[in-house]
């Protein structure tokens, strides 16, 4: 919720008559005008994507050695540049790849360490932070908020049911699922406000509820329109509310509005067993996501990048059940208009025993912070000091690689 | 700010009842752990273990359709799998519906509450169709007999349990040197580092990479499938003895024995008492707990060699319990049970449900407010903290669910005035009231009561 919009609240609850009219619930709310015309899309991929089967280092003589079973169904015509290879159940981004708004970043992680937690790993990576900082409230893509001008409610999405953390913060963002609806009568806004007032947690999620039901016209002020056959369409609504597709639409709506930023997470990456399956399960998610972002946002496709990121990779070896565990280096992806793609960025470590993490998993080589530092440093303007300081504490920051096209 | 049986209802329990009274002292609240699980036998769930012959019935069914595919009886073998998926399907369904049942009328929430905590502390997710609606019959199996007794008696459950070993991947784990693997299989990691992380030390400094490998290592020969359920294979477990936080276990002719060795000493780690006291601290009280009271849990715990009771004991004879009232917000389900509660939902009505219905007005809402059933995102189960609850999203489809639901459910709402005492009692505040007396329909009064910061946190 906005200062404005908090002292708009505040005073009207104190006076239950007020008019109705001078209710903003009640009129559709403008957007206002928003900083520049560049879009940033953030990925979350929960679970640790196994970033050696995704984006292959086939030309890495270990690599069939270490995953006999997993390289099973590697081709000459998913190869990438000679030493890369995509995973086949990506092949449907090989036009974005052609078209260079597709790249990727080998052997990054984060700078958490040998825990190999999920939980603490995603904690770490929508934080921002370095491993000895103690779990900081607010997330990395709030924190580039506060340093934007002209920042709205509507300038950052965060999209589906989640409370994403990368988006929690002091800078205003909205929070909505693509399902969300809000169905009540004007007196019952009015007694909610009521009910609400002295609680901040529910007074400020009830206000924004409210503020964005009614700005995505997704509101109704008939307390008793929901028949069966509505609660039955809303309950379809819900059931497909969580898919990458959907969140995507959603996201690929609000960047074509007045929104800028958008994040949301696909999870499903932990592939302990039976990895084959399950990646190419996720996969087709993520890759029929990027598209339905790419075709939703039309001409706006130029001015976004989009960066899918994970808490860690995976181990080197495939283990015993056709998957593999926890590990440490891993891949991120890069797509859109904005990005100069083609590319698989990042230094390479080598595969060997010796060049390995704890002999076990890939060696990560750069910060995996540093690519979204530098989209934000190309497409926002911002300062090599504000990223290193208060974007992602504690990153050393080097040349861009000229991930913008 | 110290007991009152309303915020121990609301606070310990599912919240208040027009039926039944709320505890009058933390004496009764232990005691209902003490005395006998009556609702249990009021509204039945059969264990996992009686699924069995259920899912191996669905099992031929299908292989029988599959080799039967082109011949006459194509369509008859078909039909054949179809209604024994149905079969179970529907009985999973209504065994589910015993759960709301239970926390309506029971004399007892407050085990109905440690039955969720645990379960959740120890969450599974069905790994395919057949299991996906198991959870109930998981919890009564594996969680239900062990919440009043000792942590190690369920963790010894959990850890033999086939939804547990086939969730987090146990069941394909082989020791890389024993017969099983014939050298083409070996370990996976999954369950070992979840089993210290999340079930027993808690993530931290007790323990490192090579520990989770060596307990790896250690589970091996544990494995379950749907037609046989649980067993321990021999020729699974890895050779030789493994080290864990420097205690050796095994080394002769594997067998469960040491493995229940290892999960007996993990328990009464001085780790683990923390880990389990802070998160049931967590759970119950706040999102910040008082250390004091956190020591003090786990200090009980420790001097009842891994009991759980006395734990329960000091939390609630801890003060911070009693001031700390209202830091929690109830999860979708806490508020949905206790919802039906307050209006005393006829259990009849409840069984009698139709599968639409329920997915209309529970399952679905349930899935809006951001916890959809027996499907968490991962094996650390639900979030805790109020923020992660009360978001836009998962606030609209609350207030949504609170103003829709208890109409499909009743013919005549009570009057929302008298509702609001019945449900809040003395938490019912200037607010509600107001808001009780001013709505213009029942129907808005009722949901308006329902989607107040008095009813939903505690």
């Amino acid at each position: 919720m906005s200062e404005l919009d908090r002292r708009a609240f505040l005073l009207r609850s104190g006076a239950l008559g007020c008019s109705l009219s001078a209710s903003p619930f009640l009129t559709p709310v403008s957007f206002a005008s928003t900083p520049g015309d560049n879009r940033l899309v953030v990925i979350i991929l929960r679970g640790a994507m196994d970033g050696l089967d995704v984006v292959r280092p086939y030309g890495a003589p270990e690599l069939q050695e270490y995953r006999p079973r997993l390289m099973a169904d590697l081709t000459d015509d998913t190869d990438l540049d000679g030493f890369y290879a995509l995973h086949p159940a990506l092949m449907g981004l090989m036009p974005l790849w052609r078209s260079g708004d597709l790249a990727f970043a080998q052997a990054v992680s984060t700078p958490y360490r040998d825990k190999r937690s999920h939980f603490d790993g995603q904690d770490l990576l929508e934080a921002g932070t370095g491993q000895d900082v103690l779990k900081p409230r607010d997330g990395w893509l709030n924190r580039l908020l506060q340093t934007m001008p002209q920042v709205t409610s509507e300038t950052a999405f965060a999209v589906g049911r989640e409370d994403l953390k990368l988006l929690s913060g002091a800078a205003p963002v909205s929070s909505w699922s693509p399902d969300g609806r809000l169905d009540l009568s004007p007196q019952a806004r009015l007694l909610l406000e009521q009910v609400y007032h002295e609680d901040p947690l529910f007074r400020d999620a009830g206000l924004e509820a409210l503020h964005l039901a009614e700005s995505l016209g997704v509101a109704s002020d008939d307390s008793f329109g929901l028949s069966k056959r509505d609660m039955r369409l809303q309950v379809n609504m819900t059931a497909e509310a969580g898919q990458a597709d959907t969140l995507a639409q959603f996201a690929a709506t609000r960047l074509n509005e007045s929104a800028r930023i958008a994040a949301f997470s696909i999870s499903g990456w932990d592939t302990h067993r039976a990895q084959q399956r399950g990646l190419q399960r996720v996969l087709q998610k993520l890759g029929s996501a990027i598209l339905t972002l790419k075709s939703e946002l039309g001409s706006n496709w130029e001015h976004t990048a989009i960066v899918a990121m994970t808490e860690f990779g995976r181990t080197a070896r495939e283990n015993g059940s056709m998957g593999t565990d926890h590990g440490t280096g891993g891949a991120l992806i890069l797509a859109g208009g904005a990005i100069s793609g083609g590319r698989v960025f990042g230094e390479w470590p080598g595969l060997s025993e010796r060049d390995l993490y704890a002999r076990r998993d890939l060696m990560p080589t750069q910060d995996v912070r540093s690519y979204p530092a530098w989209l934000m440093q190309g497409m926002f303007g911002l300062k090599q000091a504000a990223l290193e300081l208060s974007v992602f504490p504690g990153l050393k920051l080097g040349r861009d690689p000229g991930l913008l096209a | 700010m110290g007991f009152s049986p309303t915020k121990a209802a609301i606070r310990f329990g599912e919240g208040l009842s027009p039926d039944l009274p709320p505890p009058q002292s933390i004496e009764d609240i232990l005691g209902q752990l003490a005395s006998r699980d009556t609702v249990a036998d009021l509204h039945p769930v059969p264990v996992f273990s009686a699924l069995l012959p259920d899912f191996a019935a669905v099992t031929n069914a299908r292989r029988a359709a599959r080799r039967g595919r082109d011949t006459d009886d194509a369509e008859a073998l078909d039909d054949a799998y179809r209604d024994a998926r149905r079969t179970l399907v529907r009985s999973q369904i209504s065994d589910a519906k015993q759960m709301f049942a239970r926390s309506i009328i029971t004399e007892a929430p407050f085990r109905e509450r440690l039955v969720r905590f645990w379960g959740d502390h120890f969450t599974v997710v069905g790994t395919n169709a057949m299991m996906r609606n198991a959870v109930p019959h998981y919890l009564e199996e594996a969680i239900r007999p062990h919440v009043a007794g000792r942590f190690a008696d369920m963790l010894k459950a959990v850890v033999t349990h086939p939804m547990m070993l086939l969730y987090l991947d146990q069941s394909s784990s082989f020791g890389p040197n024993s017969p099983a693997a014939r050298g083409r299989r070996g370990l996976n990691e999954n369950f070992a580092r979840e089993l210290l992380e999340l079930h027993i030390l808690g993530v931290g400094h007790s323990y490192a990479q090579a520990d989770v490998h060596e307990m790896a290592k250690l589970l091996t020969g544990l494995t379950a499938n749907a037609a046989q359920g649980f067993s321990f294979r021999p020729n699974r477990a890895e050779p030789g003895a493994e080290i864990i936080l420097g205690r050796s276990y095994g080394g002769e002719s594997a067998n469960l024995a040491d493995i229940f060795e290892a999960l007996e000493n993990l328990a009464l780690h001085p780790t683990t008492a923390n880990h389990l006291a802070r998160k049931l601290a967590v759970h119950f009280t706040s999102d910040t707990p008082d250390p004091a009271m956190v020591d003090a849990m786990a200090g009980a715990y420790r001097d009842a060699d891994g009991a759980l009771m006395p734990m329960y004991n000091a939390m609630l004879n801890h003060r911070f319990s009693w001031e700390s009232f209202g830091q929690k917000v109830k999860q979708p389900i806490d508020f949905v049970t206790s919802a039906f509660r307050a209006l005393s939902l006829p259990t009849r009505s409840v069984e009698r449900l139709k599968l639409n219905k329920l997915r209309s007005y529970v399952a679905g809402p349930l899935s809006a407010m951001g916890q959809p059933l027996f499907q968490p995102d991962g094996p650390d189960g639900w979030p805790e903290a109020a923020e992660d609850w009360i978001t836009p999203q998962g606030l609209a489809a609350r207030l949504q669910w609170s103003m829709a639901a208890p109409s499909a459910f009743y013919r005549g709402l009570p009057d929302p005035r008298g509702f609001a005492e019945s449900a809040l009692a003395d938490l019912a505040d200037d607010r509600v009231r107001f808001v009780a007396r001013s709505a213009e329909t029942r129907r808005e009064g009722i949901g308006l009561i329902l989607s107040s910061p008095a009813f939903q946190r505690r």
